[in-house]
């Protein structure tokens, strides 16, 4: 087991966002995080990359306790993550930004490479080298933010409504990228609302609704539970 | 492949060509920094060199502040109280409030270092303040610095107080004193040049580590919380650390600054550590260019040497209109002050702005316009 999480709890003051889930991750599995706006998913999401500090629980990576680290701990350790809204540096180039995601590393050669690698899995960055990042479209913006997070040769890839605000054309782009990083033997978390696309791409899934884990089960099996269909696939 | 091939080598046939121009103007440029002194002293009078030392301190202190300010981006207000803290030290360690004459290579690496934690003092309590709240705390600290060295006189008489401390023992190099005419073979160097000296040591000194530090790891860490805290931690920045450093290393500037403001003047009190200080300091960077070593040493140099200047508005006033209408003190302040306001208005990014803080000027435009079409798309 790569990644295990037992009875997180996570909060903002005084509300519960996130009242004890369980989940769990084998190294190369694709798995969706999905549910309606404000079941918790971007609070989970946020307490694994630890942006937020749980209240209740663990967070286990390869059998180490990393629940109570730093963001900046756990990049170190393994996890890199493409936030919701992108959250990208909108004043400094695409370059840049892309070097930036592999700040821990000190490995210059090997980092040019995985540039040159991010290049070729995204072309329409590779045109945009020294561009403004800011004046990137909605789906470069994302493309770049999940280009910058694989810079740090992460172990695990968490993201973060990759679809928020695009085009259908875009959002289909984006997620055949998902698709074939995780082909490369990614581990990746994705965190949807879109849950028809994140489930036809997904191995496994988890359904979350008001900071609970009310499914969870083979992607295939998600979307022809009528539960499922009904709530969150249109009927 | 080959396109670019032939790119590089034009380029390196380019750069033997110009190795030649560049030595020669390096080689230039040390001729008229070393003849500097002599120059000013023959065109303008002794007075101008003075100037000119003063000159040199306040580059230091503006790239100090440029550390904190252009490139971790944290609103600082209070910066003159890192001079202060150096300048203090410098007093009470080599003169005879407590009878300690301490030579100046022991207290300077002191003053560094005692700023430097004066810095982390600082940086430590505003560490999630960003802004105008960071901007109001520095304020407050840099006030608290000046009143504390005011009043320090009772019931201890450490800082002497409003009346200062004076007789500070003057900077000695090697049993040369920087305060006697020294005579060099035929050549006869007044105190004033041998201060310029050794501040232009100092400042090419400062000004060397500005630059390594802007194209370290470091650097591009402090950019990054610049921009963006959250994204930056999401790197693997430990914006904490990064944070505090910066301020500790610009408080350290700082402080090796006043150290060598103290030796120079031989006499130190809190007035010259005033807020209106803290902010022309700001200026300086502000104007120059924030961000950018060459902009921020030319704005130092202009707000030196401006309001300097600016003081024969009377003697003209009496050559041109036979009498002094308006005092020129009141006077040059206000033409100081349109002049800011006239250059903020046409060079909103600095006179030399940073390549970077260039386009992020223009990106932001671009950006805010892009923002209005997408509004403007969806109202339609």
């Amino acid at each position: 087991m790569m990644l295990r999480v037992a009875n997180l709890h996570v909060g903002y003051g005084s509300i519960n966002a996130v009242r004890g889930i369980d989940l769990q991750m084998n190294q190369g599995e694709l798995v969706c995080l999905i549910g309606a706006n404000g079941a918790g998913k971007t609070t989970t999401l946020k307490a694994l990359a630890g942006m937020l500090l749980p209240t209740q629980g663990s967070i286990t990576l390869w059998d180490q306790p990393i629940t109570t680290l730093a963001s900046h701990q756990r990049v170190q350790h393994g996890i890199a993550l493409a936030p919701e809204g992108r959250g990208i540096f909108a004043r400094l180039s695409v370059r840049e930004n892309l070097l930036l995601g592999a700040y821990l590393r000190d490995d210059h050669h090997a980092v040019e490479l995985d540039l040159q690698q991010m290049y070729a899995l995204f072309p329409r960055l590779s045109e945009r080298t020294r561009q403004i990042a800011g004046t990137l479209s909605g789906g470069e913006q994302q493309m770049l933010a999940i280009a910058r997070a694989l810079m740090s040769r992460p172990s695990l890839l968490l993201l973060d409504e990759p679809s928020m605000g695009l085009a259908p054309i875009m959002v289909q782009k984006i997620f055949t990228t998902i698709r074939a990083i995780a082909a490369q033997g990614m581990t990746i978390l994705l965190v949807e609302q879109n849950a028809k696309l994140a489930l036809q791409i997904s191995q496994r899934a988890y359904v979350m609704e008001n900071g609970r884990i009310t499914l969870s089960g083979v992607a295939a099996a998600l979307l022809a539970n009528p539960q499922v269909q009904q709530a969150y696939l249109g009927g | 492949m080959r396109p670019g091939l032939n790119k590089l080598q034009t380029g390196w046939h380019a750069l033997q060509r110009d190795r030649r121009s560049v030595v020669i103007t390096w080689l230039a440029l040390g001729l008229i920094l070393a003849c500097l002194p002599f120059l000013t002293e023959l065109s303008l009078g002794r007075s101008w060199v003075r100037i000119l030392d003063f000159t040199l301190l306040y580059i230091m202190l503006a790239l100090g502040l440029n550390i904190v300010v252009g490139y971790a981006g944290l609103l600082d207000l209070g910066y003159i109280a890192f001079y202060a803290v150096g300048a203090y030290l410098y007093a009470l360690l080599a003169s005879p409030q407590f009878g300690l004459h301490w030579p100046v290579w022991a207290i300077l690496p002191l003053g560094a270092l005692v700023a430097g934690v004066f810095g982390v003092l600082l940086g430590a309590p505003t560490l999630k303040l960003r802004g105008d709240y960071l901007a109001i705390v520095t304020l407050g600290f840099g006030e608290i610095v000046r009143i504390f060295l005011n009043n320090l006189n009772t019931p201890y008489n450490i800082t002497n107080g409003p009346q200062g401390i004076s007789q500070i023992d003057p900077i000695q190099i090697g049993g040369i004193d920087l305060h006697q005419t020294q005579h060099l073979l035929t050549l006869t160097i007044p105190s004033t040049h041998l201060y310029y000296y050794l501040f232009l040591i100092f400042t090419l000194l400062i000004i060397f580590v500005s630059i390594r530090l802007q194209d370290s790891r470091i650097g591009r860490a402090w950019i990054a919380i610049r921009e963006d805290e959250v994204a930056a931690s999401a790197m693997g920045i430990n914006t904490r650390n990064i944070k505090l450093l910066a301020f500790a290393m610009g408080a350290s500037f700082g402080g090796i600054s006043g150290g060598l403001f103290a030796g120079f003047q031989g006499f130190i009190s809190p007035e010259s550590f005033t807020l209106f200080e803290s902010i022309i300091v700001l200026c300086m960077i502000v104007l120059g260019g924030m961000g950018n070593i060459a902009g921020v040493i030319l704005g130092a140099i202009l707000l030196t040497i401006f309001p300097e200047a600016l003081r024969y508005l009377g003697e003209w006033q009496q050559l041109l209109l036979g009498r002094v209408w308006v005092d020129p003190n009141d006077l040059r302040l206000l033409i100081f002050g349109l002049a800011l306001v006239l250059s903020m208005i046409f060079h909103p990014a600095g006179l030399l702005p940073s390549t970077r803080r260039a386009r992020e000027l223009h990106a932001r435009r671009s950006i805010l316009a892009q923002e209005q079409d997408s509004l403007y798309e969806q109202q339609r």
